[in-house]
């Protein structure tokens, strides 16, 4: 019986929690998911726009992997988010075009999806766009019709991803940076971290926005990441005009513009702006007047009307990892045996993803020449958080009385109970932003202003650990530096 | 489901609630029922530890606690039951008038039948998303009430480098609160060219401590990576915008946020309540009622109060109109007069007065004045006051006889000079 | 003894009009004070001479159902102390149960003031 293959994936986010899931599937490999954060997605993952692209973006001649791998990572995308309960809303998208010119880039996309494979596309006319969305902006003259894109949360994804890898016996790493790579021989021996040694006879380089300084490290790569930041505006649940599809605006050579679209918690939700950050900007997400300004115009745009400004909950920025090529980078390297990258994850990274770690898969197979053995236990299921707020009240009554926890509303606006906070702990979280983005406390229109402390005290309970060591998202974050005379003894040491 | 019923019930435990419930039962109504989401009683009272409570309503000068504590021992002395850590979900009217409400506590599913309801749920802070201050988005950012519940009744430090972003009574408060434990607070930051708050307070929490005070100044960004690091600020025009060259920086680890409150009034809202733009609270008449017959509101969320005497003498006029709604079987049906904002006035309520009875009115203005007459035009009414500001809500009690003098269905408030 | 004079300036508090005041004060007493439209506002002046300010903190607490209870003193005392009195108080832990009303500390700092308790605490 051969021993198995150590894989090390490194960054937790949708690439490598997708890589992870797929390589779990088969008895053959032993997976390690590193993370360098004390939670999974928080890099890219949990700041886009969410969207399963249906696939006509992207030129076949100038992105190959970007074209073929979004439609069909869309397609595994209708299975895997049943699989693994991952809520999201099959909305289609619209393409605006507001005059002639734009009518002609139409037609290029519609070719394009064509070439790809892209289901359903139509291009179709003002009468339509209006019954399909009826927020439309009047001065739309046509759009590219495309079904079968999707809107997610792109953490319920992540966390999705890795319950289900856990669940299936992938070890997940936390806190684990990586320092350095051994190579010995011209193969890849493991991983230096900041936690010891890992042994690895493949490292999978799905490290986001870090992706070029990993391969580095192997002596590898020889191409740069770019940050590229995109700010974005939430408006609260009941604010009105909604939008029922997702909208863009006809793309531009580096951007696909800016998106008006209805989150799949029912938030309205506007942007991304495209600005190009320098390399050694990689933690910039700082929002800006310009960036939201930019926001708020180009989306106007597309409706006939946004709610008021008043309405906005919460804004942020994202940044996409730009690879020079602008392509994906997913590739072994003939130099030394054992890395791989998937690298350069921007637009359509989430969508693409399923299929990113299929490619993964099948470097692998042609690496070692085999056929892979798959796990007769593997689980493809996994159940997310049962959501207080979407049962009827009957469920809710009975649940009540089963566990009365559910009792407790902590986060008023989402309406999530005291269980779901604690089941959200049992399932990894251990900072206020893990809780968050497991339950959506904290989402609503007081942005946590009610319900930090509340969840800080359920944390310090379930965990042991004092109220003002509880972080919002690890250390250097905790919601106090003491208890209330703790200056008072500073001052006397 | 159990269907719980009563005649009246009381949604919110603080101050206006629980005046209003003890009001209630000494004028006879005997099947109340109080509910409160939190497990302690008092709404935002119990942290607010500072003297300036009562000073009206007991004749004392109190702390919150105190003030809080002196009306839950009234309440014992009730039979109106208490329903604590109870979240109100949803507000209805049924056929027939009943309002029915849904809610969840531990371990029960809330349903409730009541012929009255005084909702009483006070107000929320705004956020920094909601005041626009743009930048980083890290650790260290609280509310001022936020901050206010992890000193004063969790006892946490949230951090020793202050920054305070309005100069509102509750961020000059948390200025106190924060220096007096040894923090260093480095600024309050004051958008408008004057005060957000009470003199007393400026000159008791940041006069006492040095603190330095910026008025005409809006915080641009919060920059920090994991924990607020600094805040830039500039000075800002008359329409609240940044003056370039003026941007400076002040190094901090902790944002306090004190820019704003909010009635709580969405429920009200769902269930059909017409709501003030001005006070962000529902529409009320001269008997407190909302537009739906039988609900009444008192407190911060029907307006956002200076004192919490302001807000148990709210509860207590809504607990006389609804024993007399429930004496009546609904209140005199009214051509009601509608109260206009005139000149430098920025809110009223009550917002519809019937003229039928001595009515005490509460506003703001919006901009300060000194030496100026506050006029109930056709009530033929004035007031003469030395000076108005923003922060400091003016209260008259206008008798019947004067308001009995409106012809039209108008009644106009306005600010102008003496 | 030196014959300095020195002038201060503050904001009266006791009314909504908030007059600037402008006191001189010679070796103990005030010579003249200017600025006020009312009496009131002299009496106030005389007593920010020596300011008094009721203190307001919390104190921690052990063994009740929250970690701290909230105090103030009986009586203002002067607002030169309070640093002092703060130091003092950081190292105080009381025990649970506490009632409003309370002496959590006994003449604090020897200024016959008491340091009482504002709110309950029950015993956990």
């Amino acid at each position: 019986m051969r021993r198995p293959i150590h894989v090390a994936v490194i960054g937790a986010g949708i690439v490598g929690a997708s890589i992870a899931r797929v390589l779990s599937m088969f008895e053959d490999f032993e997976v390690d998911l590193l993370e360098r954060e004390v939670d999974i997605g928080w890099g890219v993952s949990k700041a886009n726009t969410g969207i399963i692209h249906a696939g006509y973006d992207d030129e076949p001649e100038l992105y190959p992997l970007r074209a073929k791998l979004c439609v069909e990572g869309n397609k595994l995308w209708h299975k895997w988010t049943e699989e693994l309960d991952i809520p999201i809303r099959w909305c289609g998208s619209l393409v605006l075009a507001f005059n002639n010119e734009e009518m002609k880039i139409l037609k290029e996309l519609y070719n394009r999806g064509v070439r790809n494979k892209v289901k359903e596309l139509k291009i179709i006319g003002a009468e339509e766009i209006k019954t399909l969305e009826p927020n439309v902006s009047r001065e739309a003259e046509a759009a590219l019709w495309a079904p079968t894109a999707g809107q997610i949360s792109p953490w319920d994804a992540v966390i999705a991803l890795v319950e289900n890898c856990v669940m299936n016996g992938v070890r997940l790493r936390l806190s684990t940076e990586v320092r350095g790579i051994k190579i010995e021989g011209g193969c890849v021996r493991g991983l230096e971290t900041n936690r010891g040694f890992i042994e690895a006879d493949f490292i999978i380089n799905s490290s986001g926005l870090y992706a070029d300084k990993i391969a580095e490290m192997a002596g590898l790569g020889g191409y740069r990441i770019k940050p590229r930041r995109g700010e974005y505006l939430i408006f609260d649940r009941e604010a009105e005009p909604k939008v029922s599809r997702i909208l863009f605006p006809t793309p531009t050579p580096i951007s696909k513009g800016v998106v008006v679209t209805t989150t799949v918690d029912g938030n309205l939700m506007i942007g991304p702006s495209a600005q190009d950050l320098a390399e050694d900007q990689r933690e910039e997400r700082a929002n800006t007047r310009e960036g939201l300004d930019y926001v708020w115009e180009s989306a106007s745009k597309l409706v006939e009307k946004l709610p008021p400004k008043s309405r906005v909950i919460r804004f942020f920025a994202g940044l996409r990892p730009e690879p020079t090529g602008g392509d994906f980078i997913i590739r072994k390297y003939d130099e030394v045996f054992g890395l791989i990258d998937a690298a350069g994850m921007r637009s359509p990274g989430l969508t693409s993803a399923p299929a990113i770690a299929h490619m993964v898969l099948n470097i692998l197979k042609s690496t070692l020449d085999a056929d892979f053995k798959p796990k007769k236990c593997w689980n493809p299921y996994r159940r997310r958080i049962r959501r207080f707020s979407e049962l009827t009240p009957e469920e809710r009554s009975k649940l009540v009385k089963e566990e009365p926890r559910y009792g407790r509303i902590i986060c008023i606006d989402k309406m999530v109970t005291e269980m779901e906070i604690i089941e959200a702990i049992r399932r990894g979280a251990t900072t206020i932003d893990g809780v968050k983005f497991r339950t959506r406390a904290c989402m609503g229109i007081c942005q946590g202003s009610s319900c930090t402390h509340k969840i800080a005290l359920i944390i310090s309970r379930e965990l042991k650990i004092p109220l003002w060591k509880v972080s919002i998202r690890g250390p250097g974050t905790e919601i106090g530096i003491g208890d209330v005379k703790s200056l008072f003894r500073r001052r006397k040491t | 489901m159990n269907t719980r019923e009563c005649d009246l019930a009381i949604i919110g435990g603080g101050p206006a609630g629980l005046a209003a419930a003890i009001k209630a039962w000494n004028l006879g109504i005997k099947s109340i029922i109080l509910l409160d989401e939190s497990e302690i009683l008092g709404g935002v009272l119990p942290q607010c530890i500072h003297t300036g409570f009562g000073i009206h309503y007991f004749r004392e000068d109190l702390t919150g606690p105190e003030f809080a504590a002196r009306l839950i021992e009234m309440l014992k002395n009730t039979g109106v039951e208490v329903l604590c850590g109870t979240y109100v979900e949803h507000l209805s009217i049924e056929s027939g008038g009943l309002k029915r409400i849904y809610g969840y506590r531990y371990g029960e599913a809330l349903k409730m039948d009541s012929k009255a309801v005084i909702y009483a749920a006070g107000c929320r802070e705004r956020s920094r998303f909601e005041a626009g201050i743009l930048g980083d988005r890290p650790a260290g950012v609280y509310t001022a009430g936020e901050a206010q519940t992890l000193m004063d009744i969790y006892g946490i430090l949230p951090g020793s480098e202050v920054v305070i972003i309005g100069s509102g009574d509750v961020g000059l408060i948390m200025a106190r609160r924060f220096a007096l434990e040894g923090a260093d607070v480095k600024a309050v930051v004051e958008i408008m060219p004057y005060p957000g708050g009470l003199t007393r307070n400026i000159v008791q929490c940041l006069e006492d401590f040095g603190i330095q005070l910026y008025l005409s100044h809006g915080v641009t960004e919060i920059r920090g990576k994991n924990r607020v690091e600094a805040v830039r600020l500039a000075m800002v025009d008359e329409k609240r915008n940044p003056i370039k060259g003026t941007e400076f920086e002040i190094k901090c680890d902790t944002v306090i946020l004190a820019v704003g409150l909010k009635p709580r009034s969405e429920i009200l809202a769902r269930a059909g309540a017409y709501i003030d733009e001005a006070t962000g609270g529902p529409i009320v008449n001269d008997w407190l009622e909302t537009s739906i017959p039988g609900v009444f509101a008192a407190g911060n969320v029907l307006v956002v109060n200076d004192l919490v005497d302001y807000a148990a003498e709210q509860g207590e006029w809504a607990a006389e109109s609804a024993h007399k709604f429930l004496r009546e079987g609904g209140l005199p049906r009214v051509d009601f007069k509608r109260v206009i904002l005139g000149r430098n006035v920025r809110l009223i309520v009550p917002q519809l007065v019937s003229c039928l009875q001595d009515t005490t009115f509460y506003g703001r203005v919006l901009k300060p004045e000194e030496n100026v007459l506050l006029r109930f035009e056709e009530a033929d009414c004035s007031f003469r006051l030395p000076i108005v500001r923003p922060s400091e809500m003016f209260r008259f009690r206008i008798p019947s006889e004067k308001l009995s003098r409106i012809h039209g269905d108008k009644l106009t408030v306005n600010i102008i000079g003496a | 003894m030196s014959n300095a004079t020195r002038t201060l300036t503050f904001t009266c508090i006791i009314c909504p009009i908030g007059c600037r005041l402008k006191i001189l004060v010679g070796d103990s007493a005030i010579i003249s004070i200017e600025g006020n439209r009312c009496p009131r506002g002299a009496v106030y002046a005389q007593n920010e001479i020596n300011p008094k300010r009721t203190l307001i903190t919390v104190i921690k607490v052990k063994g009740g159902n929250l970690p701290v209870v909230s105090v103030k003193s009986s009586e203002p005392i002067p607002k030169s102390l309070i640093p002092k009195a703060m130091e003092a108080l950081s190292e105080i832990t009381v025990q649970a149960p506490i009632k409003i009303g309370d002496i959590i500390i006994q003449n604090l700092l020897d200024l016959g003031v008491n340091i009482v308790a504002t709110r309950n605490v029950e015993e956990v």
